[in-house]
């Protein structure tokens, strides 16, 4: 059998060109800078590293920045399902546009979102003003914190369902009506199932990009330490007071946290899909 | 009374679909909606199953009005064209799927809704497939497993839509032996929709032949054949030579040639007419046997299994006639490419009036 592989030709070309491009390009834009991180954690020593990771004030950031970041997910795994599903299963007027407008995170810069938040939701703005009234506050919350992160993280979820509602069959939804499921029946046995890992995908993109945004979330947060610090803002303040080791250890952290995440991720649709594949 | 239809009306758009068709199955009947692709046949089945909404008429199944029904409270037995299987359940879950979602009064306990799949799954021959997922499955074996899937909740009718027409050759005309085997055990009302006509004339007690939303012709296989009521179920039944021409006091043109026409047609006016004849009704042999025969040149031998397909060139033909002929009768003749033979037309079949085919 070795024999036999060695010898066989691939018939696609180009085999040994292009994966070495590919290496090349993972290792001189994503590898090579990150393991920057690593460089410059390393001088620091152990107890430094243990030190400054798990001060008060960077635990209270991480807490802050996963907890958001998971309810902003999980809102978005459901107003992104529902809003996949509208877009797919209905034709209307503007249905163009409205499509247009899911990918308008993607394309704004955090920061303007950022401000628009901060104007739309301060004690003056539009929504502000009436929830002040009634004594809720968004901003300078972890609430806020939320609500720009919902508003980043829902592209991920409708980008990645959409193509895969697109492809269910509706003969799979008829047979299941004619053997006596009800709409929930359908949805809950058959295409929930069926939408599950581009579910847990897009909210795991979404989840990911919530603990990393920083730009968005300035604005509204206001920044109180223990309170509503997020953790790429601990960075960005070490990096104020020259701290170097200390910004590339809070990094370091938030680095291997979301690389094991994304790896775990695949691991689980790995093991989803062998079945009955 | 099994199925009673109507005057059902469907319209998409501006577009006719069904045009006021009335149809009765009995119980235990297995009937076939024949047609070409477009004639309406499958939409009249998705709305006796509830999948479309008729604009006009009644749907009746086992006495009980059904016409606004949603699918899943007609107990209607659906089998698709591509199967639709769950895919991401294995053949016991897809099986149990119809007594799993019943309301859970009415629903079975465990170890029943398992000894009914087994006994399904028995019955369509799959009873070792029970935890196989459906993409480990031949295209055969899966679609026994859609019809065991939609018997498992003992429906009043069962519609197949194309059921057989995704398959090869030989698996097809295996598994509609099997299904017209199967019906003569379990006798559920069924209506199945194809455009083969073989498969319709081999399976079906009853054909119904549709063709631009309305019903051609119904009857058994045999008198569908036999006696077509019109030159589109004659020329949908099988393959014909058809030749323009008129007929006249009891003779027809054929081409250039004069022969008698049958018997119905002893004293009509001129009118204008199309003459049939099926190609292995016409009579090839290497000396005349009657007036009537035509001369024709061999222009192409085709083989087709147990019969020998022939191109013939006949004086005063436009097109070439085709003909076939037993593999015996070939090698007897001796017959090759460019021989000239006499050909006799049996059979010939006219029918007046313009109708477009």
């Amino acid at each position: 059998m070795g024999l036999f592989q060695t010898k066989r030709r691939n018939i696609l070309p180009g085999f040994g060109l292009s994966m070495g491009y590919t290496v090349f390009y993972l290792s001189a834009i994503v590898i090579v800078p990150l393991s920057m991180i690593f460089f410059n954690t390393f001088p620091m020593g152990w107890d430094p590293f243990v030190h400054a990771v798990t001060a008060p004030r960077v635990l209270a950031s991480y807490r802050l920045s996963f907890s958001t970041a998971l309810f902003a997910a999980l809102f978005d795994a459901v107003a992104g399902l529902l809003t996949a599903w509208v877009l797919v299963r209905y034709r209307f007027p503007g249905k163009q546009f409205l499509d247009a407008l899911v990918d308008l995170p993607f394309a704004l810069p955090t920061a303007v979102a950022g401000i628009c938040f901060a104007t739309l939701y301060s004690p003056m703005g539009w929504l502000g003003a009436t929830l002040t009234k009634w004594n809720i506050t968004i901003i300078n919350s972890a609430t806020g914190i939320v609500i720009a992160l919902v508003f980043i993280g829902f592209p991920f979820v409708v980008r990645t369902i959409q193509p895969v509602l697109e492809e269910v069959e509706q003969e799979i939804e008829e047979a299941a009506h004619c053997l006596g499921a009800t709409r929930w029946q359908t949805f809950r046995k058959i295409l929930l199932p069926h939408l599950f890992p581009a579910l847990l995908t897009g909210s795991t993109l979404a989840f990911a990009r919530g603990i990393g945004e920083y730009g968005s979330v300035i604005f509204i947060a206001g920044n109180l330490p223990m309170k509503t610090e997020i953790a790429p803002l601990m960075i960005m303040s070490k990096l104020d007071q020259f701290d170097y080791a200390g910004a590339s250890a809070v990094a370091l952290v938030l680095l291997l946290i979301s690389f094991s995440m994304l790896l775990a991720l695949n691991a689980i649709q790995e093991w989803q899909q062998k079945e009955y594949r | 009374m099994g199925i009673e239809l109507k005057n059902i009306t469907k319209k998409f758009g501006g577009y006719t679909a069904i045009d006021d068709i009335s149809l009765n199955v009995a119980s235990g009947e297995l009937v076939a909606l024949l047609g070409p692709s477009g004639c309406g046949k499958t939409t009249l089945l998705r709305i006796i199953a509830g999948l479309e909404l008729p604009d006009g008429g009644k749907i009746i199944l086992e006495d009980k009005d059904t016409t606004n029904l949603p699918p899943r409270e007609k107990n209607v037995g659906f089998v698709f064209q591509h199967y639709a299987l769950f895919r991401r359940m294995t053949v016991f879950e897809n099986v149990a799927f119809g007594l799993k979602v019943l309301p859970r009064k009415a629903r079975p306990s465990g170890t029943e809704i398992r000894d009914r799949v087994e006994h399904l799954l028995k019955m369509v021959q799959m009873e070792w497939a029970l935890k196989r997922y459906p993409s480990q499955l031949s295209g055969g074996q899966r679609q026994r497993i859609a019809l065991a899937r939609a018997l498992a909740v003992n429906p009043k009718v069962l519609l197949l839509d194309e059921p057989f027409s995704a398959l090869d050759a030989k698996v097809r005309q295996e598994l509609r032996r099997w299904v017209r085997k199967l019906h003569d055990d379990i006798h559920v009302t069924s209506i199945f929709v194809t455009h083969d006509q073989e498969e319709a004339l081999e399976l079906a007690d009853r054909i119904v032949v549709i063709n631009k939303g309305r019903i051609e012709q119904q009857g058994t296989p045999q008198e569908v054949y036999d006696h077509p009521a019109n030159a589109f179920v004659y020329n949908f039944l099988g393959n014909v030579n058809v030749f323009h021409g008129r007929v006249h006091n009891g003779k027809v043109t054929l081409g250039s040639h004069r022969v008698d026409a049958p018997d119905e047609f002893k004293n009509t006016e001129e009118k204008a007419s199309q003459a049939f004849v099926r190609p292995h009704e016409i009579g090839i042999s290497r000396i005349r046997s009657s007036e009537a025969d035509l001369e024709g040149t061999i222009q192409e031998v085709r083989l087709m299994g147990g019969q020998i397909g022939l191109n013939l060139e006949c004086e005063g033909f436009e097109h070439p006639i085709e003909a076939e002929i037993p593999r015996d009768l070939y090698i007897n003749l001796q017959l090759s490419r460019g021989d000239k033979v006499f050909v006799s037309l049996n059979r010939v079949k006219v029918f007046t009036g313009d109708y477009a085919i």
